[in-house]
């Protein structure tokens, strides 16, 4: 037992705590606020506390737990609410009311639920290390409980059981359907695989243009108003994972209420069951203590890689990965520690790599089970500049890009993403699966289209020096079908019960019916048609409803262009 | 309850470090005694054994290391708040400054207070309608917004605040908005023009003022936002106001955190702001919303002067970040005598989407995106013209361009008192609509078009 020694904000100083290792979690004062010890000098421990520590005084009492930050994990994670170190908000509204209060100390899963288990292995089988030896029903999942060691199983329970009952014992060890795992460090698998199988959006310009591997990650950097928030809810929603993982790290209140208030209403598009029901969501909002922040990251990220060893494709949203880092500089700054670029700490690109580097798709130790993790993180970079440490430490690490573009959104061109600057490293390694899956041609149409896309920014520049009357009709032609690329192929709106998801197939179909028109007009122009009577064509016209038709009138007007 | 202490070691810009102090609670409230027996107030901004570092709300002009007498009062900021505060006025400390009563003490609240639980907040879904068109049709404000106007120096903000304040309502609701007010350093004539035009609408006896004018102490701007919120809160949540509350000047305000920053020789960040600029930013943003059972509601209205119209400077910046968009006001448009100067291809509300075609007419959302577009290629246009002449264009893009124009003269610009229900600005937004052709009109429905558009 220490004593508080100083006090400066989210970090203070305890002394006669020999004895004490890094990362330990530890309580503090009266009310037991919870902190970490980041820093040990002699007799001095350095901790972050992980609540608001006005009022604490010198001599205040510091307990050390000798345990470091973990998440309790089982059945019962799913459509819950915790904040950055895993304490459930709807507990603490029950017990305290509108504002979250300090010192609240409720379980992260309520072990006395009884959930409804199904054994995998009988009485006397010799499990091994990482087989699964049965699941609860947890809302539509299995939960499958892994075995930790090998030996005979001496029983095995079946039905419904409360969490805090052992469901079988191995040799002589009891075997608990939850674990405790400390959250700075990844958990165990077998092998790392490749990327091959893509993460589906429904968003096309993702989709067709930028697409993202299962287990793969994206940054999504953008300045304010340019949809962050936006495009990675509906990537929470309409992406095909098992299970979302969702960290509103050190952003807007309001933001996780939208989540909330929405993903009970809204239905899977697989499964047809509430989204809520997939997703677990982490809110450390910007008003809430930073510390916590930092660690919300964690917490996220191990429970989306608990649901992995399942053999579950997980998906993880981080909003924003700027905030955590600025919770890093924060917590840096106080310690004093001399500052790398920009006043971040030295260390925050190699935090950032740690942190992307916990996705993946794996087999599992049991040596066949196959979970991804995916992750797509928000950046806000200041300004929009991405010239910034945060913003650059991630692009060396993802291999996704999407960047968003303030003038795009000012014009309400959403999703707001740049398909000049934007890029996916995964597009080739997922070519084989969409020429199995879409169509053989599909990534050569991708390629046509971005060229028409680079092809049109130069005509632009040219036009603002000569204008638009100086082009020849081929050039003029090209324009038109990029426009009709741009506003009724790449925007999209999310809040439209139609347009907010497009399969594969419907994607694939309006792309093809797009490009192979203009090769038609384009033959026709170089026989002798005009353009003011090529544009005289009703496809135009048609184009601009392809948003919101159905993949069989596309097949139709699609056969109608090719034999035009 | 109060311990004394005569042992100041050092004073330092407005921080002194007192010596001796064996548990002075991290941010305790102390009051500071002067030789010549003037007080001041100030709040502990680190602690440890044997040393207190104290922030001074307030010039430290004659305190000194022999006399001066630091008072720690073992607790830490709080204000004792009540209903009788409606329609008083009150320094940056929270202290009666007009001829009123003094306050009888009521509950007495931390002014940090907790963090509003993201489990408690409900969303957001009641419409306000400020007769502004610029803002109901295209930037909607919406009842627990938190909505700033990001503005510079010169240009009619405080004009278009008090339209807002005395137009808002929420249409076929009855309740009315309280007012709080915080000052943090404008002039003396800024907010004598707000309570004057509060005093004309009648909005005065239903506001709460806080006042920390320019020649008031610095330091204390840190501490006026929050006194301010914390009265809100109280009004709100436990008294069921719908509390708007208005901000003004934020930039004033963070330059207060700059100059601690710096007396506490920290790292800076970004132009010398400190690193947790945006924590600190967003424990004031934050307090804004409406929450599950309870009948009130906070609605912000921050007000900053974007330094040099730099929308990338640390304050906007970040202060956009956190809040719920924004509405941007431009030079050019005020200089060309358009008024309020709403530049609504840079403003934003997020939440418009809640109410917008919900709340208000069906074909709100579709007209909403058509003038955005629509507006944004005449604008693009225009730099085109600037370059190649007008000759050069196409019939159509002639008529974007006229389009462009009569949407700043007639829609942007409106009245001080004018209050044009939002049924008028989708009429007069219709009206602009026909002039560009039917096929351009992309983005609104085509029944919706066929209904309300006007014939002929």
């Amino acid at each position: 037992m220490g004593s508080l020694f100083k006090i400066s904000g989210p970090v203070v100083i305890a002394d006669a705590m020999r004895g004490s290792k890094i990362n330990d979690l530890v309580k503090i004062g009266e009310e037991k606020l919870l902190g970490e010890i980041i820093g040990l000098r002699g007799e001095n421990a350095i901790i972050q506390v992980y609540e608001e520590t006005s009022g604490l005084k010198p001599g205040d009492e510091v307990e050390n737990t000798g345990q470091p930050l973990s998440v309790l994990l089982g059945p019962g994670l799913l459509a819950s609410v915790y904040d950055g170190i895993q304490r459930p908000l709807n507990k603490i509204q029950e017990e305290k009311g509108i504002f979250i209060t300090r010192g609240v100390d409720v379980p992260s899963i309520d072990l006395n639920k009884k959930f409804d288990f199904t054994p995998l292995v009988k009485k006397g089988h010799d499990v091994k290390v990482g087989e699964k030896i049965g699941y609860f029903q947890e809302l539509n999942i299995k939960h499958y409980i892994i075995a930790k060691v090998a030996g005979k199983i001496t029983s095995i329970e079946e039905g419904k059981i409360a969490l805090k009952t052992p469901i079988a014992i191995i040799g002589k060890e009891n075997v608990y359907g939850y674990e405790k795992w400390p959250v700075r460090k990844s958990r165990p698998y077998k092998l790392k695989m490749n990327l091959e199988t893509p993460l589906i959006t429904g968003k096309r310009i993702i989709d067709s243009f930028f697409p993202l591997s299962k287990g793969g990650t994206a940054a999504i950097p953008g300045p304010f108003g340019s949809g962050k928030s936006v495009n990675q809810q509906d990537l929470a929603k309409y992406s095909d994972a098992d299970i979302i993982v969702y960290i509103g790290c050190g952003e807007r209140g309001n933001e996780m209420t939208e989540v909330l208030t929405e993903f009970p209403h809204l239905k899977d598009p697989r499964t047809g069951k509430p989204l809520m029901d997939r997703t677990v969501l982490v809110a450390n909002t910007s008003n809430m203590p930073v510390a916590a922040r930092e660690a919300s990251i964690y917490t996220g990220i191990t429970i989306a890689e608990y649901y992995r060893d399942m053999g579950y494709d997980v998906a993880l949203m981080a909003d924003s990965t700027s905030r955590w880092a600025e919770a890093m500089r924060e917590i840096s700054g106080r310690l004093e520690e001399m500052p790398g670029e920009e006043g971040y700490p030295a260390y925050l690109s190699r935090k950032l790599a740690e942190f992307y580097e916990r996705s993946g798709r794996v087999t599992c130790l049991d040596s066949k089970t196959l979970g991804s993790v995916s992750v797509v993180g928000a950046v806000s970079p200041p300004g929009g500049d991405i010239s910034e440490p945060v913003s650059q430490a991630t692009l060396r690490i993802t291999k996704a890009f999407w960047a968003l573009d303030s003038s795009l959104s000012r014009r309400r061109h959403y999703p707001a993403i740049n398909w000049l600057k934007s890029y996916s490293l995964y597009a080739e390694v997922l070519t084989p699966w969409y020429q199995e899956h879409v169509s053989k041609d599909f990534m050569i149409l991708r390629e046509k289209a971005l060229k028409m896309l680079q092809r049109e920014a130069e005509l632009q520049n040219i036009i603002q020096l000569v204008g638009p009357d100086s082009l020849p009709d081929k050039e003029r032609l090209l324009l038109e079908f990029t426009r009709s690329m741009r506003e009724d192929f790449l925007q999209q709106n999310s809040f439209d019960e139609v347009d907010c998801y497009t399969t594969l197939k419907k994607q694939y179909l309006m792309l093809k019916t797009i490009l192979s028109a203009y090769e038609k007009f384009d033959v026709k122009l170089s026989t002798g048609v005009t353009l003011e009577e090529l544009m005289k064509n009703d496809f135009f016209k048609k184009c601009s409803r392809f948003k919101f038709e159905t993949e069989k009138t596309l097949e139709e007007e699609l056969k109608k262009i090719e034999k035009f | 309850m109060f311990k004394d202490f005569k042992t100041v070691k050092e004073v330092f810009g407005p921080l002194v470090f007192v010596e001796g102090v064996q548990n002075a609670a991290y941010g305790e409230i102390v009051e500071i005694i002067l030789p010549s027996g003037e007080k001041k107030k100030g709040q502990v901004l680190e602690t440890g054994k044997g040393v207190a570092v104290v922030q001074v709300f307030g010039a430290t002009t004659g305190l000194d290391t022999k006399e001066t007498t630091i008072r720690f009062s073992g607790e830490t900021l709080k204000l004792a708040v009540s209903e009788d505060m409606l329609g008083r006025v009150l320094n940056g400390f929270g202290e009666p400054i007009d001829s009123g009563v003094a306050l009888v003490k009521g509950e007495k609240l931390d002014v940090n207070s907790n963090p509003l639980n993201p489990v408690s907040r409900q969303q957001p879904n009641d419409f306000i309608q400020t007769g502004i068109s610029s803002i109901d049709v295209l930037n909607t404000l919406v009842r627990g917004q938190k909505l700033p106007i990001f503005s510079a120096s010169g240009l009619p903000h405080n004009e278009l605040a008090v339209q807002i304040a005395s137009q808002s309502n929420v249409v076929g609701s009855k309740e009315e908005f309280v007012v709080v007010f915080a000052a943090m350093g404008i002039t003396n004539s800024e907010a004598q023009y707000f309570m004057k035009e509060f005093e004309k609408t009648g909005a005065l006896q239903k506001s709460v003022l806080f006042l920390n004018l320019a020649n008031d102490p610095s330091i204390e701007r840190i501490i006026t936002p929050r006194l301010a919120l914390t009265t809100a809160e109280y009004l709100a949540f436990e008294k069921d106001y719908h509390v708007l509350v208005i901000l003004t000047d934020m930039t004033n305000y963070c330059e207060s955190l700059r100059e601690i920053g710096s007396a506490r020789q920290e790292v800076p960040g970004r132009r010398g702001y400190p690193g947790y600029m945006y924590t600190d930013l967003s424990s004031i943003y934050e307090r804004a919303g409406t929450v599950h059972g309870k009948k009130g509601s906070i609605t912000q209205l921050p007000i900053l002067s974007m330094p040099d119209e730099d929308i990338t400077h640390p304050i906007p910046d970040l202060t956009g970040y956190i809040t719920e968009g924004q509405f941007v006001l431009s030079k050019d448009l005020f200089k060309r005598n358009i008024t309020p100067p709403v530049d609504v291809l840079l403003s934003l509300s997020r939440l418009a989407s809640l109410v917008v075609g919900k709340k208000t007419r069906e074909d709100h959302s579709g007209v909403s995106s058509q003038l955005f577009a629509s507006y944004a290629q005449g604008r693009d246009l225009r730099n085109l013209v600037a370059v190649v002449g007008e000759d050069a264009l196409s019939d159509v893009d002639k008529k974007y361009l006229k389009f462009a124009d009569e949407f700043e003269t007639k829609f942007i610009r409106q009245g001080k008192n004018e209050n044009r229900t939002i049924e008028d600005s989708l009429k007069i937004a219709w009206e602009l609509l026909a002039l560009l052709p039917r096929q351009e009109l992309k983005r609104i429905k085509p029944e919706h078009i066929d209904k309300y558009m006007k014939k002929g």
